[in-house]
């Protein structure tokens, strides 16, 4: 019988690596439907620009036409790559989240990470405009941990029931959430519309600056992501088995915990709150390539990044020239998603 | 020869002690049952040696060495631990399951060594999960998974194999079915198994030592055939009963008559 597994192993130095044998085709097919919407994405606007034009100005050739360079490179390609980094991160933290707690309905966004980090960064637009957007991420991290922090009070420690973790995240949420619209009742004209535009979930004029500023996050905790796959695999199946498997939780679990509320944050931070990415994604790739983290991780992260530039394309599609932020287009599939799993679940 | 062993261990949860300056020792290469009444403190004693409690006074030993002074991975190639109801993700398959096992032999660049393939293929013949290996552990019965879980923890390739309540949740044949995978693991492979069991009678038949635990202390510890006695259901459960043989393998067996409390005795 032909093994799951597909096994990479040296004779010579001591490596091997072991994956499920779904994942490099899973992988590429994903990849390949992300690269074709990403360039219906960068061709389409009211400014339209035919799709062989699109690739050219991608990879630095001369299409015929300056307008097109300009419009594909300095306006929307920025901006699809932003959606589809965003979705990466929010799609690994989420995936982490559901491991770490044992929950399939955690997810940053539905346990309030999100929502703090939201809250904390438009307290920095709005009360202190002058401060560097390159603060946005760190602050936004500093916003998310502390929410991670009061669910761990609330609803971690006195046993972890699943319903019990998203009910304190629902509260949590509520809570960021009318502190956020607090800030912008309050906030001067000017920072507010500033943060309304973001605060939506969209990567709507998103550029190669902010690209730039989330990219350090994202490949940093992503590896770390991709590195920790088998102590979230351990961590997966309880405390006690982890641990009785000699994996030392507190601090695996801690550093999971920083990684995922890190890649949750610097989306955030980039692109407003995308609800449901981080939820729906890991189903989606525990589908496809099974329930292992070596598979499920990078699955996860492409069905992310997919979604998002997907959403993004779709927002501008449906009902142009009125466009809808993709954070609308991924809640309107998400939440009967979660609805779905959470009727199933019960 | 004890591997496992502890001395003044102390053992409490949320500052209240369960387990009471203990004193024990478990023979290496036979089957221990840990049994006595709810609340008895029997997990919990569970959980301090295999170091998923930390003990609040005293020391576990394994093989002499304080348990605690080991690395935790060193420590998981040697004893195994399968707590009460595991928790696993949704869809993950038996084989995917038994290959977490490997865990403590693995590292970031050798994840999976062709010891650990073969390991994972002999662990799931063993228990007699291989045609369902591919299978996801939520569609099996209980007792299929249950055997999955064994199956992870032989993979792990531990010497001492420490299983909570294993026939608990499970219908009579699969119980049995459980107790003479074990039984044959000592048998053709010495392994220490260490388990904490409900069924008195069970526990007698397949140990070889059985410890029975009273409010956090031992009440009393040895051969079923020496610690099965009247006096003790009576005195450890609250039961009076009569002891017989076994007929088919002559071990202990208990027989209850009535809860002591209740006064009045049956006659026989």
């Amino acid at each position: 019988m032909k093994s799951p597994w597909l096994v990479i192993r040296s004779q010579k130095v001591p490596f091997s690596f072991r994956v499920d044998r779904r994942v490099p085709t899973v992988l590429i097919i994903l990849a390949m439907v992300t690269l074709v919407a990403m360039i219906i994405s960068v061709s389409y606007g009211e400014y339209y620009v035919p799709p062989l034009a699109t690739i050219q100005s991608i990879l630095g050739l001369d299409s015929g036409n300056s307008d097109y360079a300009f419009i594909i490179r300095t306006l929307r390609l920025p901006r699809t790559l932003v959606a589809f980094c965003v979705g990466i991160g929010l799609a690994i933290a989420g995936t982490i989240t559901q491991g770490i707690t044992h929950n399939p309905l955690a997810s940053p966004g539905i346990i309030g990470v999100n929502s703090g980090a939201a809250l904390a960064a438009v307290t920095l637009l709005i009360v202190f405009p002058s401060v560097s957007s390159a603060w946005l991420p760190v602050v936004a991290f500093l916003g998310g941990l502390s929410v991670a922090i009061l669910i761990y009070l609330f609803a971690w420690k006195g046993g972890s029931s699943p319903v019990r973790l998203i009910l304190v995240g629902i509260g949590l949420n509520f809570i960021a959430g009318s502190l956020t619209s607090f800030m912008i009742t309050f906030g001067n004209i000017n920072n507010v519309s500033q943060a309304m535009v973001w605060l939506i979930g969209s990567v709507y004029r998103r550029s190669w600056e902010q690209l730039l500023m989330l990219l350090p996050w994202l490949v940093i905790f992503g590896l770390l992501a991709l590195v920790m796959a088998r102590e979230l695999n351990a961590l997966s199946l309880g405390d006690e088995v982890a641990r009785g498997l000699g994996n030392r939780i507190e601090r695996q679990r801690g550093i999971l915990l920083i990684t995922s509320i890190a890649l949750a944050s610097a989306s955030v931070a980039t692109a407003g709150s995308i609800g449901f990415v981080g939820l729906m994604s890991p189903h989606i790739s525990r589908k496809l390539v099974g329930a292992t983290q070596e598979g499920q991780l990078p699955t996860a992260a492409m069905i992310g990044g997919m979604l998002v530039v997907l959403a993004d394309l779709a927002g501008r599609m449906l009902f142009a020239p009125t466009e809808l932020p993709c954070g609308l287009i991924t809640s309107a599939i998400g939440a009967p998603f979660f609805i779905y799993l959470l009727i199933r679940k019960r | 020869m004890n591997r496992l062993e502890t001395k003044h261990l102390t053992l409490s949860y949320d500052g209240t002690p369960i387990i009471k300056d203990l004193y024990l020792a478990l023979p290496s290469q036979q089957i221990t049952a840990l049994v006595g009444p709810n609340g008895c403190g029997k997990s919990t004693l569970l959980r301090g040696l295999a170091r998923l409690l930390k003990p609040r006074r005293g020391t576990v030993y394994l093989d002499g060495a304080e348990i605690s002074k080991l690395s935790t991975k060193a420590v998981a190639k040697r004893l195994g631990i399968l707590p009460q109801s595991p928790i696993a993700p949704e869809g993950l398959t038996v084989r995917d399951l038994v290959a977490q096992g490997r865990y403590p032999y693995q590292n970031w660049l050798q994840q999976w060594s062709k010891q650990d393939e073969e390991m994972v293929a002999w662990a799931l013949d063993l228990s007699g999960m291989t045609e369902f290996a591919d299978r996801a552990l939520d569609h099996l019965s209980g007792g299929q998974r249950q055997r999955a879980w064994i199956a992870m923890a032989l993979a792990q390739d531990t010497e001492i194999l420490l299983l909570d309540e294993p026939t608990t949740f499970l219908d009579l044949a699969h119980q049995i079915d459980i107790l003479e995978l074990l039984l044959q693991l000592n048998q053709t492979q010495d392994r220490t198994i260490i388990m904490v069991l409900h069924d008195l009678n069970q526990a007698a038949r397949y140990a070889d030592n059985m410890v029975v635990i009273q409010q956090g202390e031992i009440y009393d510890q040895g051969r079923p055939k020496q610690v099965m006695t009247e006096a003790m259901v009576s005195n450890v459960f609250g039961v009076n009963s009569r002891i017989v043989p076994d007929p088919v393998v002559g071990t202990p067996m208990c027989v209850p008559l009535s809860r002591r409390t209740a006064g009045k005795e049956l006659r026989d």
